[in-house]
C-alpha cells in the first residue's frame, strides 16, 4: 500500500482521463445492431431513458437536489418536439432543439423557486410543479391532445436522407449519438470547477458560503442545464415513436428514473446509464406479468439498495474495486 | 482604521439575549482572543459577524467598509473569513479537491464549466502550495474523511487560508486536537503571515496567552471586558466568571 | 343560496378531518426525528383493509372493528420501526425517501395481490346512513360522525401533549432533540410510542376513509400526496399546523372539485406550492 506520489497536476489528469471500461461501455453500445437487431426500438427506449437519467444524476448525485418532479422537462420536451412535428415542421434536429429551449426556460423559471429550499420543502416543490405540469397538460387537451395523447406527429429524415423505419436502426442511431453527445458535454462539466463546486454543495452545504460560493447561482445553473437535457431526452422519445403522451409527464415517470439512478448509483456519470438499462430490460422481460408483480419487485430491490447498497451498483463496485487495489488514496468521485 | 469592528450590536431569540451592545475594534494584523464560559455567546457573535445570523441592531465594519447587510458569501470574497468549531468538511471530497475548490471560488472561475480544472493550473499549484504548508501536502490525496481529526482541523485553516482572508476568525481551532496532533496546528497559526488580522476563540487558556496579544472576555451576551492579558488574568471579575476553570486547562471536543 | 355553500365546507371540513387524521402521525413524526416515512398512507390502508377483512369476512360490526383497525396498525408499526426503520434515522432524506417508497410499493403489490384492485364494498350500520337536515342544509350522518371522532381525538390529542409528561417530554424533543437527550429524556422511547400512536393513527384514517373515499390498493399513493401536502403546509411536529392546513386543504379540493371541476386536483397543488415558497417551513413550522 503506497501513496501514489503523482503531482497534482498528474493527480487531476488521471481523474478526467478515459478509462478503458468507459470506451467499452460505448464500444458495447453499439452491439445491439448485431446481436439483437429486433430490439432496436427497446434500445432506443433505453437510450432516451438513459438520457434522462443522466440529467437526474447532475442535480441528484453531484448538486444533491432531491427532485421527485424531473418528469415536467422530460415532458415539455416531448409535447414541444411533437407539437412543432403536427404543425408542420418535422425536421428532427431542429425539433430536438426545440423542446431543449422550452424546457430551459421554465428549467430556469422553476429553478429560480427550486435553488432556494432543501430537504422535505425542496422534494414537496419539485413534487408539486410536476404534478401541477402533468394537471396543466391533462386539462389542454385542445393542445395536448390530454389522456388521448398528441396525434398526427409525422417526422421528417434525419438529415433529409435516414428515415425513420419500423426496425428502429435509424431510431437508435440517432438517440444513441444524442445520448453520447450530451454525455460528452455532462462529462466536461463533472470536470470542471464548476462541477467540483457542485459536488462541494453536495457535500456541504453550509460550508460553500464560508468559502466565498453562492451556491444558489450555481444550483440555478445545474438545475437549468439538467431541465434542457432531459427536455432533449423527452423531444427524442417524441420524435423516434412519434407519439407523445401523459405517462412521459406523470409522477410515475419521475418515480421510474429515480429508481433507475439510485439502482445504478448517484454521483458516479454512468450510474443513471447502468441503472437504466437494467430496468428497462427487466421491465421488458416482466411486462407480461401483473403489474403488481412488477411493483413487488421493484420495492424489494429498494428496500434493499438502501439498506445493503446505499451508492447503488456503481458505488457498490466503486468500493470493492478500491478495497482489491489496497489503494485509499484515490478519492474518486 | 481598524481591520474589523461592531458597534452596538443587538441579537436576541425571543426573550433569550445573546449579545447585547457589542461594540469592539480589532486593529490591523492583531491577534485578540475571545473567551467567556459556554452560552456566553461568543460563536454567536461569530454568526453575527459573518452574515449567518441577522442583528436586531448594531453595524459591522470591515475596514472602513459597512458590510451589516451584506450576505455570508460577499463578505467572504471582501476577506472577513472563519472556520467552523466543529469541522465542517467535504467528507469525500480530498483535500486537494477542496481546497482548489475554494480556490477557484475565490478567482471566479467556479463559474466554467466548460474547461477541465486541469486546464486552470494555478489555482491547483496555489491549492497544492498552501496544503504543503500546513504540512497536509502528503495527505492531499485521501478523501476529507479519512484524515485524523487533527489533520482535518488543518483543513479546516487551509480552507480559510484558501479564501486569503484578512480577517480571520478562528472558533475554537485546537478543540477536540489530540495532544500528539496539536504541534502541527500550534505552528500553522504561529506561521499566520501578519497582514491577516487573527480573532480567535479558545477555552485552552494555554493557547490564549500563547497566541494571544489582548483579550476580550464575554459573560452572558455582553463584553465584560477587555485588556492584556495580564490585565485579563488579574481581573476578580474574569476569575469569578472562571471560577475553576483556570485550573483545569479544559480541551473541549 | 347559502345551502350548497355550507354543504361544500362541511364536506370540506369532514374531508379534512379525514385528512388530520391521516396526516397527524407523520407530522409529529417528522418533527421529533425528521424522518421522512412515504409509506405512511400505507399503514393507513392496512386500517383499512383490517376494518374490511372482520366486516366482510367475520362479520364485525363496524364500529367495533375501529379500535383493532387503530390497534393492528400501530403493533406493525411498530415491527417496522424496530426491524427497518431505526437503523435510518441518521441517512439522508433521500435513502428514507427510497426506503419508505420501496415498502409502499412492496404493500401496494400485496395487497392488491390479497384482495385485487377493485375497491372494497363495505355496508355501513344503518345508524350512520343517511344524512340529518338542519335549518334547510343536509349533513351526511357519516360524516358528522367522522367529524365528531376526529374533534375528539384532536382534544385527546392536545390535552395528552399539554397535560401529562409524556406530552411534555415528546414537545421537548420536537424542539430540541439534542437538548431533550441532555435533559435525560428517552427521546428513542417517546418517539417509538409516537411512531406507533402515529401510525394507529393513520390506520384509523384509513378505515374511516373507506365510506369516504373508497379502499383500493393505490389508496397508500393516492393519499400520501395529499398528507405530503397537509404536513408540508402545516408545519412538522404541529398538531395545530396539521389541523388547519388539513382544514384548508379538504375544503380547497372539495370546493375546488365543485365549483371549478376542470381544474381538478391543480388548485390543491397550486395551494401548496406557493404556501411553501411564503412559508418553507411550513404555516406552523420551526427551522
Amino acid at each position: 500500500m503506497s501513496v501514489t506520489a503523482a503531482s497534482p497536476h498528474a493527480y487531476l489528469e488521471r481523474q478526467a482521463r478515459w478509462t478503458w471500461i468507459e470506451v467499452a461501455f460505448w464500444a458495447a453500445a453499439l452491439l445491439p445492431f448485431w446481436l439483437t437487431p429486433n430490439y432496436l426500438v427497446l434500445a432506443s427506449q433505453i437510450a432516451i431513458t438513459a438520457l434522462f437519467a443522466l440529467s437526474l444524476d447532475l442535480i441528484l448525485g453531484y448538486a444533491g437536489i432531491v427532485s421527485l418532479g424531473h418528469a415536467a422537462f422530460f415532458g415539455l420536451g416531448a409535447y414541444t418536439a411533437g407539437l412543432a412535428a403536427k404543425h408542420g415542421w418535422g425536421e428532427p434536429i431542429t425539433g430536438l432543439m426545440l423542446g431543449a429551449l422550452v424546457a430551459g426556460i421554465v428549467g430556469y423559471a422553476a429553478s429560480l423557486i427550486v435553488s432556494r429550499f432543501r430537504h422535505l420543502a425542496l422534494i414537496m416543490i419539485t413534487l408539486g410543479m410536476g404534478l401541477l405540469l402533468k394537471e396543466a397538460a391533462n386539462s389542454a387537451s385542445w393542445l395536448t391532445g390530454g389522456a388521448d395523447g398528441l396525434q398526427g406527429v409525422k417526422m421528417w429524415p434525419v438529415f433529409n436522407t435516414f428515415r425513420f423505419d419500423l426496425y428502429g436502426y435509424v431510431a437508435y442511431t440517432y438517440s444513441l449519438i444524442v445520448l453520447f453527445l450530451v454525455f460528452l458535454v455532462a462529462r466536461r462539466i463533472i470536470h470542471s470547477p464548476f462541477g467540483l463546486s457542485l459536488r462541494g454543495i453536495r457535500e456541504n452545504p453550509l460550508r460553500m458560503p464560508a468559502v466565498g460560493a453562492s451556491s444558489r447561482a450555481h444550483l440555478r445553473k445545474i438545475y437549468t442545464i439538467s431541465a434542457v437535457m432531459a427536455g432533449i431526452a423527452g423531444a427524442l422519445l417524441a420524435q423516434t415513436t412519434e407519439t407523445v403522451s401523459l405517462a412521459s409527464i406523470d409522477f410515475e415517470r419521475s418515480a421510474d428514473v429515480l429508481v433507475m439512478l439510485i439502482l445504478g448509483g448517484a454521483g458516479h456519470l454512468y450510474g443513471g446509464l447502468v441503472g437504466a438499462i437494467i430496468f428497462m430490460v427487466a421491465r421488458d422481460q416482466f411486462s407480461g406479468n401483473t403489474p403488481q408483480f412488477w411493483y413487488f419487485w421493484i420495492g424489494t430491490l429498494l428496500v434493499a439498495v438502501v439498506m445493503f447498497l446505499p451508492n447503488g451498483i456503481l458505488g457498490g463496485l466503486a468500493k470493492l474495486v478500491s478495497t482489491w487495489r489496497g489503494s485509499f488514496w484515490r478519492g474518486k468521485s | 482604521m481598524s481591520a474589523l469592528s461592531t458597534r452596538g450590536l443587538d441579537k436576541s431569540f425571543g426573550s433569550l439575549v445573546v449579545a447585547s451592545d457589542i461594540s469592539f475594534e480589532l486593529p490591523q494584523g492583531a491577534r485578540h482572543a475571545l473567551i467567556g464560559p459556554n452560552g456566553a455567546g461568543k460563536t454567536t457573535l461569530i454568526n453575527l459577524m459573518t452574515g449567518m445570523l441577522r442583528p436586531d441592531a448594531g453595524e459591522i465594519l470591515l475596514g472602513d467598509e459597512e458590510i451589516t447587510a451584506l450576505p455570508p458569501e460577499k463578505r467572504v470574497s471582501r476577506g472577513l473569513v472563519r472556520t467552523f468549531q466543529i469541522n465542517t468538511l467535504f467528507p469525500n471530497l480530498n483535500a486537494l479537491e477542496a481546497v482548489t475548490l475554494a480556490v477557484c471560488e475565490r478567482e471566479g472561475m467556479a463559474r466554467a464549466w466548460w474547461q477541465r480544472i486541469s486546464a486552470y493550473p494555478s489555482a491547483v499549484d496555489e491549492a497544492h502550495a498552501i496544503l504543503s504548508s500546513l504540512m497536509l501536502g502528503a495527505d492531499c490525496y485521501r478523501p476529507t474523511r479519512e484524515l485524523p481529526y487533527g489533520r482535518q482541523r488543518l483543513l479546516e485553516i487551509a480552507l480559510a487560508l484558501a479564501t486569503r482572508p484578512k480577517v480571520l476568525l478562528l472558533d475554537e481551532p485546537a478543540a477536540g486536537v489530540p495532544r500528539d496532533e496539536s504541534a502541527e496546528l500550534f505552528a500553522a497559526i504561529s506561521n499566520l503571515s501578519r497582514d491577516i488580522t487573527v480573532l480567535f476563540i479558545e477555552h485552552d487558556m494555554n493557547f490564549v496567552f500563547r497566541f494571544a496579544s489582548r483579550i476580550i472576555v464575554m459573560v452572558g451576551g455582553r463584553i465584560l471586558l477587555e485588556g492584556t492579558s495580564e490585565e485579563v488574568a488579574a481581573d476578580p471579575r474574569v476569575r469569578e466568571v472562571y471560577l475553576g476553570k483556570s485550573h483545569h486547562g479544559v480541551r473541549h471536543g | 343560496m347559502i345551502g350548497p355553500v355550507i354543504g361544500v365546507l362541511f364536506d370540506g371540513f369532514a374531508y379534512g378531518m379525514l385528512l388530520f387524521l391521516l396526516s397527524v402521525g407523520l407530522s409529529v413524526t417528522l418533527g421529533m426525528m425528521n424522518f421522512v416515512n412515504l409509506a405512511h398512507c400505507a399503514f393507513a390502508m392496512l386500517g383499512g383493509y383490517v376494518t374490511v377483512t372482520l366486516m366482510n369476512r367475520f362479520g364485525w360490526p363496524f364500529l367495533a372493528t375501529l379500535p383493532f383497525a387503530f390497534l393492528v396498525t400501530a403493533l406493525v408499526s411498530i415491527v417496522f420501526e424496530r426491524v427497518l426503520y431505526r437503523r435510518l434515522y441518521r441517512a439522508s432524506d433521500l435513502d428514507q425517501v427510497l426506503l419508505t417508497i420501496g415498502l409502499a410499493f412492496v404493500s401496494v403489490a400485496v395487497a392488491a395481490y390479497v384482495y385485487g384492485t377493485i375497491q372494497q364494498p363495505v355496508q355501513m350500520p344503518s345508524y350512520l346512513r343517511g344524512s340529518v337536515t338542519v335549518l334547510g342544509v343536509g349533513f351526511g350522518v357519516y360524516r358528522l360522525f367522522l367529524v365528531a371522532v376526529a374533534l375528539a381525538i384532536t382534544l385527546l390529542l392536545v390535552a395528552a401533549l399539554e397535560y401529562t409528561r409524556f406530552g411534555a417530554q415528546v414537545r421537548a424533543a420536537v424542539d430540541n432533540q439534542r437538548m431533550a437527550r441532555g435533559l435525560g429524556i428517552n427521546v428513542d422511547g417517546a418517539f417509538a410510542f409516537t411512531f406507533a400512536l402515529g401510525s394507529g393513527l393513520a390506520g384509523l384514517g384509513g378505515a374511516l376513509a373507506i365510506e369516504i373515499v373508497g379502499l383500493d390498493p393505490s389508496f397508500a399513493f393516492t393519499y400520501l400526496i395529499y398528507v405530503l401536502i397537509v404536513v408540508s403546509v402545516g408545519g412538522l411536529g404541529s398538531i395545530a399546523g396539521s389541523f388547519a392546513a388539513a382544514t384548508l386543504i379538504g375544503i380547497s379540493d372539495v370546493a375546488g372539485k365543485y365549483y371549478i371541476p376542470e381544474l381538478g386536483p391543480f388548485l390543491i397543488y397550486l395551494v401548496m406550492v406557493v404556501l411553501l415558497m411564503w412559508r418553507p417551513a411550513g404555516l406552523f413550522g420551526r427551522r
